[in-house]
């Protein structure tokens, strides 16, 4: 490689190891230090990324985690195949990366000692998109919820449908809802955690209707592309637009909650469920 | 003019011969009759062959062709009494979406639909039928309604997607169209559904869960529109045919995987070319279902529903 290649493109190996990049302010941060702090930007509080198990990790009582239906994973229904080839193969390679065979992880727990069910979305597995396997773990999951009138804890992460899978995709929407429909009928808490980022189908179905909505700070949620918007009013939109803060201000979520609080504050509102 | 795809030139070419010949002066009429016969056979052979063999790509420019039938076209063929109800008793009437009480055959229903416009100025006041949450909000205003005074819901839906706006997004664009999913899931009334023109992703389905969804046979239904699709996964809008094809969004294809139960067929091979008879068809379909569907309790009603939409899908266990 040339000595004179642009600065941008130079690889610094050793640099890129050890630092970790917040991508809001900036700043280099040891990614040790990052890590211990919850993937969280010590300085301007940037909340990142979390892998499913990462979550389940500081969300649950230790230990109390039980998996269910994890064996779901994508078929290829529509034998998809676009500019960049097949979407069984890039499932394939997706599964051999992360060792997630879907875009959501369900299962029961304790918090506080309190019996849980959890889905928990991971943003890596094709973007945290709602594919069929997705929207049938988290229907699995609310009627484990609904049979055991157990409270039911969805954290969304996820740019929206998964074009791959087609009309089966948007379908998801309306299956997820019918299965969260149902926990009020036997008066099962139902709480939504929005993190980022929660945007297109996920935002306009299960995501929203929580009895109660918490976001992360600075979760990106919407439902259409801040560009797609743009260029339909050829205005320009406010710099907070789709923001967790602009959507309280909306009056969409109840709450922001840090990530280091997330559990206590879920505990709490768990304690005023008492039937 | 009418405005028309290339692979409608045949059917237009034979039209204008045969609305030429009918022009000719009426001494010469009895010399013309034959060719006009003649040319009329070809005409229906020439759309049966052609409406039969479309790709996808050109099964959606037929879907938003600007001849197509709209609601009110269908208001106007096929309802009878209508009572038009505005407003989302929140902010304001949006006129992307309309419904009222109806009448279909000696059927009392609530009708909501998407209200695309057939001219430039209606399609402004109804913003090409694609909604803000207000309309939404209409829409399930409408639906509880329904349920109290015992309607069924029958619904139409026809937009290329909920509208992607500021304030669309700022009253809740996401939050209007998942309350209205869960809440079709569970309404005590039966729900029809019939896919008429574009089914556009989050801001169809919004209006779009049912008992029974019916789908007019040169409809599409898709989770994103075949240009965007291409402009994301093939990078280039310009894919969208290959984006169509891979998408499967054509009555067919939704029928095999299951979202859609029951293809109605277009007369004349498409609903522009005689909405009469397509509108006489839609009602036939909605009629036949609003008969099954009578006297079924709001539990079977509302088990079955979710019975039918824990079924969607395919995966691997
Ligand atoms: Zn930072």
């Amino acid at each position: 490689m040339p000595w004179f290649i642009k600065p941008k493109e130079r690889k610094r190996p050793e640099r890129e190891d050890i630092w970790n990049r917040c991508p809001t302010c900036k700043a280099h941060v040891f990614k040790e230090d990052w890590h211990n702090n919850l993937n969280v930007c010590p300085r301007c509080n940037y909340h990142g990324k979390l892998t499913a198990y990462e979550r389940i990790g500081l969300t649950l009582d230790s230990g109390t985690f039980r998996e269910i239906n994890e064996t779901i994973t994508p078929s290829d229904p529509l034998d998809f195949v676009d500019g960049k080839g097949r979407y069984r193969d890039k499932v394939e390679q997706t599964r051999a990366k992360t060792g997630l065979n879907e875009s959501v992880v369900t299962g029961t727990g304790k918090i506080d000692g309190r019996p849980v069910v959890v889905a928990v979305m991971d943003f890596r597995f094709l973007g945290g998109s709602l594919g069929s396997g997705t929207g049938e773990k988290i229907l699995l999951a609310a009627n484990h919820a609904y049979d055991r009138r157990m409270p039911y804890i969805v954290f969304s992460a996820s740019g929206g449908a998964r074009m791959h899978e087609g009309i089966l995709s948007l379908m998801q929407m309306a299956k997820t809802c019918a299965g969260v429909a149902r926990l009020d009928e036997r008066k099962v808490p139902y709480i939504s955690v929005l993190t980022d980022p929660t945007t297109g189908g996920v935002s306009a179905s299960y995501a929203m209707v929580g009895d109660v909505n918490i976001a992360e700070p600075g979760a990106l949620i919407g439902f259409a592309g801040r560009r797609v918007i743009e260029n339909t009013i050829k205005q320009k939109l406010p710099d907070n637009f789709q923001t967790a803060e602009y959507l309280l201000e909306h009056g969409f979520i109840d709450c922001i909650v840090d990530r280091k609080k997330m559990k206590i504050t879920l505990g709490r509102i768990l304690s005023f469920y008492n039937r | 003019m009418n405005q028309s795809s290339d692979f409608e030139a045949p059917i237009i070419e034979i039209e204008n011969m045969i609305e030429k010949l009918k022009s000719i002066s009426d001494d010469k009429r009895d010399e013309v009759a034959g060719q006009i016969a003649e040319l009329e056979e070809r005409l229906a052979r020439q759309r049966g062959e052609i409406y039969a063999n479309l790709t996808p790509w050109q099964t959606v420019q037929v879907a938003r062709h600007k001849n197509r039938p709209v609601l009110s076209d269908y208001i106007a063929m096929i309802y009878t009494d209508f009572v038009e109800l505005h407003g989302d008793r929140r902010i304001a009437d949006d006129r992307a979406i309309m419904g009222g009480f109806a009448r279909i055959g000696k059927h009392d229903i609530m009708l909501i639909g998407h209200n695309k416009g057939k001219t430039v100025e209606e399609n402004i006041e109804r913003n090409f039928g694609q909604a803000r949450p207000d309309g939404y909000r209409k829409a399930l205003r409408l639906m509880k309604l329904a349920e109290k005074y015992g309607l069924p819901v029958v619904t139409f839906i026809d937009t290329s997607g909920a509208f992607p706006g500021l304030d669309a997004e700022e009253r809740g664009q996401a939050e209007a169209i998942a309350r209205n999913l869960t809440e079709m899931a569970r309404l005590e009334v039966p729900i029809i559904c019939v896919v008429t023109g574009e089914g556009g992703s989050g801001g169809a389905l919004g209006i779009g869960v049912g008992d029974v969804i019916l789908m007019l046979s040169n409809s599409v239904y898709s989770v994103i529109s075949p240009e965007g699709c291409a402009s994301i996964l093939w990078r280039d809008g310009a894919y969208a045919s290959q984006a169509a094809e891979a998408l499967k969004l054509t009555a067919n294809s939704l029928a095999e995987m299951g979202v859609v139960d029951e293809i109605i067929p277009e007369a004349g091979g498409a609903a522009h070319h005689n909405p009469k008879q397509t509108a006489a068809e839609v009602k036939k379909a909605v009629v036949k279902h609003l008969k099954r569907l009578k006297g079924w309790s709001p539990s079977r009603l509302t088990h079955r529903r979710f019975e039918k939409y824990s079924k969607m899908g395919f995966f691997t266990k």
